[in-house]
Formats: structure tokens, C-alpha cells, sequence
């Protein structure tokens, strides 16, 4: 497939107009999708605490984001006298703009079914309703994700205090393990794909649902996506980065004022971005019934609706799950989640390799998880064996 | 589904009562006996029950009472004593409704409203003086501007109720020892302590601790029982 259908003529001035109106559209989406995001978050929690939660401002608390912004923008900007001022200045821009960034390559809307490229007829031109379609856009959410690390590495860095430094060492170490898992996860999409490019991605789940990537992965690669994005959100469970009992808050404890905003504005674009990231990669981004009127809106609408069920999610996750300790963390990401996507990749890639050479579907698949069920045995079994013994070394001889 | 029964739980509360209200605009109902901002109360023909003995001021572990007593003029007499109070001062700067200036009063002249939530601010508003403590010719507490006296904060004002029975005596429990002369601010006396039914109040205590309590309040009789022991063991 080809790129964005509004770049086949050249470019001319009408294209650059279309691109920047584009990446306006993108970022107010995402704005208001994080004034929306913040205020219902709060509503939800308040919900499931039994409480009321924010109803001073505007209509059902709507405006209280709002409120708060300015609030925030007309505090007293403050630095810590031991800070590195040019990179506390930097880092939280170095947190949002990957979070902007990651968003501009999901497609939000656009017919893909029935040989449709998802393309839409504006002003005389086509073009997909998606900022941009790098190729390799897979990879560019990789790459992005890692940068928002380092935000909060030079936040903790910079500021010369301790509690942001440690929340800042235990972000960045977080977020690399889990990276891995993550990575591990999307190759499984890439596969069926056959491409990077998000726009491919959603064009070839666009059958019916059975072509949705969470039913053609048989939903491990979902799974493990979901676990580890919530970590690479530093989300509760995984929120050991600004655990508040432990590190005050985390790698922005000294950050006031607007600085502290954009931190918090990284945090809840993310989790916007990220839902939105799950539902093209695994559940056909706009793809969803079309009852009547025009198929856009509809695919608009399913889009919507999915990123919704994500979103509430993340908060259930938050009211129900207490935060996990910083070394089981490290072993669900390093001994469970990674090779368990590296052995549901080789299933994947048997099965693929399988369809080429005419192989049985169902033999294919069950030799390769008799397979991985061995491998995980060997595995779990050598990571006893491992634990037991440092055990016996640190504490002598272990009974039972 | 070990794992995912936290997750019911989390989302059924949706669906259940919130646990707290929307306070300035809905307030919760007090307990009986809560000590609020005081009254000085008078009698049915007007006059001043205060006879300004100073026992409030000297039992005031906080020593925010300032009384000062005078001989009444002959001619028109403010208390039916020998003497009257002409300068009564309460801080509430300083006052922790501990509720002893009310035990100590030999005339029921001052007793305590349920009323709290009165935020002034400035020194001179936080001390409250003989005129602004008295109450009116209905028996009603007088409201400044800068208090709160929605949900019935000022039923029950009248006269010493404290205690199940004014002097002590078991033989006393249940039965009316008080005055409410301006026919406002008195309640039902309450079950004896002792529990003997012999002694058990001649009226409906129930019934009627539950009516002119909650009236006036946004929340139903027995919505929050459990503040309100009494309500059930009586
Ligand atoms: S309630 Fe206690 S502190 Fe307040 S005026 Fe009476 S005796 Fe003093
Ligand atoms: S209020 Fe009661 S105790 Fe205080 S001075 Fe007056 S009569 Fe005496």
C-alpha cells in the first residue's frame, strides 16, 4: 500500500494547509480529550469511592479542569536552589511532546471495509483522517514512548533533591522492562500486518471482528500489551514512580506551577494516546457495524466508544488494585510478560510460516504450544531452582 | 476468579449511596445533646432569667465569660432576682461548648443551640454580648447574619436537658423538670438510665425525638440512626 492518498499529487501549498489544519485538529482533539479524561477520571473514582466527586464548577464539575489549569498557570513558578535550571525547564516538555506525537499516527476515523482505503474527500483532495502515516509507525510509538522516559529522567535528574531521583530511577527502569513486553507484544500485530504503518494495521483488521487482532492473536499479545502499557503509563497498579507514601510524588515533587501541569497533562495524554494506540492495534481502530446514515461518522463513533472503554478502565484498574512492589514488578515484566510474548510470537510465526508452506492449521498450532508449554516449564523451573539457591546462599539452608 | 472479584466490588459501588453530602448546601442531622452557640433564655413575661451570680464565668474552664451583676432598678426590674447581669460576654474565640456553664446555672438562663456553624471574622463578632445572646420574644434565638441555623439548630434550646433527670435522682428520670416558659425549645424527657420501665416517660419519646428533631433537615427520620443511639434503645 501506498501512503497518504493527499501526497500523491505533490505537495502545494493546499497540502501544507491541510497538514497543519490536520495537526491543529489532532491537538485539540487531545486537549479536550484530556480536560474530558481528567474530569471523568475524577467522577469515576469519586463513584466507586462512594463519593460525590468535583460538582463546583460548571455543570456536573465539568469546568473543574478548567479551573484547575488556570490555577495552576497563575501559581508561583518555583525551582529548588540545587536545580540544573535549563533541564528542569526542559524535561516536562520532553513529557509531552512524545504524548502529542504518539497521537498524531492513530487513525481515529475513515471506511476501511469493502475495499475502501479509509480515505476521506475534503475541499477537492483525499486524504486519511490521521496526522501523519510514517511507515514505520509502529516504530515511531516505540521510539516515543522511550523518549517520554527521558522527561522523567531529567525531571528527577534536575532537580537535585532525592525523592525525585529515586522516583526517577525507578521510572526509567519500569519503563525499559516493560518496553520490552510491549515491543514483544506489537511484533506478534506486525506479523499478521505485514506492515508498520498504523494505517495498514487497521486497513487489514477491517474485515469482519474475527479479522480484529486481539481474535487473531488469540488475545495473548492483547493481554500482555494492555499490562505493560498500563505500566509504561506508570498507572496504578504500577505507579510506583510517584508513590506518594514512599517518594512524596514521584519525579515532579519539585515542580509547582504550570511545570507541574504539563507533567500532569503528559500523564493523562498518555493514557488517552495509549487507549487509543490499543484500540488500533487490536481492535480495529474505527471498524464496527454501521447501522444507518453516513459509514464515517459511525467509524468516528466505534473509535470513540472503544478508547471510552479503555479509559474506564485504567481508572477501575486505579480504584481497585493496590500498587505492586517495585520487585514483583520486575518479575511479572522480565520473568512472565517478556517470555511469555517472545513464545507467543514463535506460536504466531509458526503459524504464519505454516500458511505458507500448506502445513495443517491445527497440528501447526498445537506442536507449537505442546512446544512453548515445555519451554515455559524449563523456564519457571530454572527460575526456582535460581531463586532457591541465592536463598540458601543469603540465608543457609532453606526448609521447604 | 479470585483475582477479579476486587473488580465487582469496586464497580457495584457505583450503584450504591454516596456517603457524603454536598454540606453547605445539605446539612446532616445533629445529635440531641450537642453543644452549640448558646442562648440566654427568659421568662414567659419577658424578663431575663440571668440573675448574674458569675457561677458560669467561675466554673468556665476556658474562662471566656464575662459576666458582670447589678442590682435591678426598682422600677423596672430586668431578672425577678435581687440582680441582673448587665454585661454578659461569651468569647468563642475561646469557648470549647464543654457545656459547663450550662450545669452550673442555679436559673436555666443559659443553655446551648445546636447551632456551630458560625463563622465570623473579626475578633469583635466572635464575642458574643448580653443583646446578642438573649433570646427573642417567641423564645427563638436571635440570628446573625454570619450563622448558619438551617436544619434545625435551634430546636431544643430551652432550659437544662442534659441530663435524664435535673437533680440526679433516679426517681426524677423521665419526668419533666424543666421549663420551657416561652413555649419554645423544650423536647420530650428521655428514657431512665436505669432502663425500668416503672420509670419509663409518660410520653412518646420515640415519636417525638424524632419529629421536631429531623424537621427541617433534608434527611429522613432514621436515615442515620446510628448517630442517634438513643433513638433506638429508648
Ligand atoms: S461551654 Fe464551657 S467553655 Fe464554653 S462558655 Fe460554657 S463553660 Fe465556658
Ligand atoms: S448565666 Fe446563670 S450562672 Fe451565669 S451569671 Fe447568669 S444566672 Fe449566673
Amino acid at each position: 500500500m501506498s501512503g497518504d492518498p493527499l501526497f500523491a499529487g505533490g505537495v502545494d501549498w493546499v497540502v501544507v494547509a491541510f497538514v497543519v489544519v490536520k495537526a491543529l485538529i489532532g491537538f485539540t482533539i487531545v486537549m479536550v480529550g484530556v480536560i474530558f479524561m481528567i474530569w471523568f477520571e475524577r467522577k469515576v473514582i469519586a463513584d466507586m469511592q462512594n463519593r460525590i466527586g468535583p460538582n463546583r464548577a460548571g455543570r456536573w464539575g465539568l469546568a473543574q479542569t478548567l479551573a484547575d489549569g488556570i490555577k495552576l498557570i497563575f501559581k508561583e513558578d518555583l525551582w529548588p536552589d540545587k536545580a540544573d535550571k535549563p533541564v528542569f525547564r526542559l524535561a516536562p516538555y520532553l513529557s509531552v511532546a512524545p504524548a502529542f506525537l504518539t497521537f498524531t499516527i492513530v487513525p481515529i476515523g475513515g471506511v476501511f471495509s469493502g475495499g475502501n482505503d479509509g480515505a476521506v474527500e475534503l475541499f477537492g483532495r483525499r486524504t486519511w483522517l490521521q496526522v501523519a502515516d510514517p511507515p514505520v509507525g509502529v516504530l515511531f510509538l516505540l521510539a516515543m514512548s522511550s523518549i517520554a522516559v527521558y522527561g522523567i529522567m531529567l525531571a528527577g535528574w534536575s532537580s537535585g533533591s532525592k525523592y525525585p531521583l529515586l522516583g526517577s530511577v525507578r521510572a526509567s527502569a519500569q519503563m525499559v522492562s516493560y518496553e520490552a513486553a510491549l515491543g514483544l507484544s506489537v511484533v506478534a500485530v506486525v506479523l499478521l500486518s505485514g506492515s508498520l504503518s498504523t494505517h495498514d494495521i487497521v486497513a487489514a483488521q477491517a474485515g469482519s471482528i474475527l479479522d480484529w487482532n486481539v481474535i487473531a492473536t488469540a488475545g495473548v499479545p492483547f493481554a500482555i500489551f494492555c499490562v505493560a502499557a498500563t505500566a509504561e503509563l506508570n498507572r496504578p497498579p504500577f505507579d510506583l514512580v510517584e508513590a506518594e507514601q514512599e517518594l512524596v510524588g514521584g519525579f515532579h515533587t519539585e515542580y509547582s506551577s504550570i511545570r507541574f501541569g504539563m507533567f500532569y497533562l503528559a500523564e493523562f495524554m498518555n493514557t488517552i494516546t495509549m487507549s487509543a494506540i490499543i484500540v488500533t492495534l487490536f481492535l480495529g481502530g474505527p471498524a464496527g457495524p454501521v447501522l444507518f446514515g453516513p459509514p464515517l461518522i459511525w467509524g468516528i463513533l466505534w473509535f470513540t466508544l472503544k478508547v471510552l472503554v479503555f479509559l474506564f478502565t485504567f481508572v477501575w484498574l486505579r480504584a481497585t488494585l493496590p500498587r505492586y512492589r517495585y520487585d514483583q514488578l520486575m518479575d511479572l515484566g522480565w520473568k512472565r510478560l517478556i517470555p511469555l510474548a517472545l513464545g507467543w510470537l514463535l506460536v504466531i510465526g509458526a503459524q504464519r510460516i505454516g500458511l505458507d508452506r500448506g502445513w495443517d492449521r491445527f497440528v501447526t498450532g498445537a506442536a507449537s504450544l505442546v512446544v512453548l508449554t515445555l519451554a515455559a516449564v524449563a523456564l519457571f523451573g530454572a527460575i526456582r531452582v535460581a531463586e532457591r539457591r541465592r536463598q540458601s546462599d543469603q540465608f543457609g539452608e532453606v526448609v521447604a | 476468579m479470585g483475582y477479579f472479584d476486587g473488580f465487582l466490588v469496586t464497580l457495584k459501588q457505583i450503584f450504591s449511596d454516596r456517603v457524603t453530602s454536598e454540606y453547605p448546601k445539605e446539612k446532616r442531622p445533629k445529635p440531641l445533646r450537642h453543644h452549640g452557640r448558646h442562648v440566654l433564655n427568659r421568662y414567659e413575661d419577658g424578663m431575663e432569667k440571668c440573675i448574674g451570680c458569675e457561677l458560669c464565668a467561675g466554673v468556665c474552664p476556658a474562662r471566656c465569660i464575662y459576666v458582670r451583676g447589678a442590682d435591678n432598678p426598682p422600677e423596672a426590674p430586668v431578672s425577678p432576682g435581687e440582680r441582673w447581669g448587665f454585661v454578659y460576654e461569651i468569647n468563642y474565640l475561646r469557648c470549647i461548648h464543654c457545656d459547663l456553664c450550662v450545669e452550673a446555672c442555679p436559673t436555666e438562663a443559659i443553655t446551648e443551640s445546636k447551632l456551630f456553624e458560625f463563622s465570623f471574622t473579626n475578633r469583635e463578632d466572635a464575642i458574643y454580648t448580653r443583646s446578642e445572646l438573649l433570646v427573642g420574644d417567641d423564645g427563638k434565638p436571635k440570628k446573625l447574619p454570619w450563622e448558619d441555623w438551617r436544619g434545625g439548630d435551634d430546636d431544643h434550646t430551652s432550659a437544662w436537658m442534659r441530663a435524664t433527670s435535673p437533680n440526679g435522682q433516679a426517681a426524677y428520670e423521665g419526668r419533666v423538670q424543666w421549663s420551657g416558659e416561652l413555649g419554645y425549645g423544650v423536647r420530650a424527657p428521655e428514657a431512665g438510665q436505669s432502663g425500668d420501665p416503672e420509670l419509663a416517660p409518660p410520653t412518646d419519646v420515640e415519636a417525638t425525638a424524632k419529629g421536631p428533631l429531623y424537621a427541617g433537615s433534608d434527611t429522613a427520620p432514621g436515615e442515620r440512626a446510628s448517630d442517634h443511639r438513643h433513638v433506638e434503645a429508648s
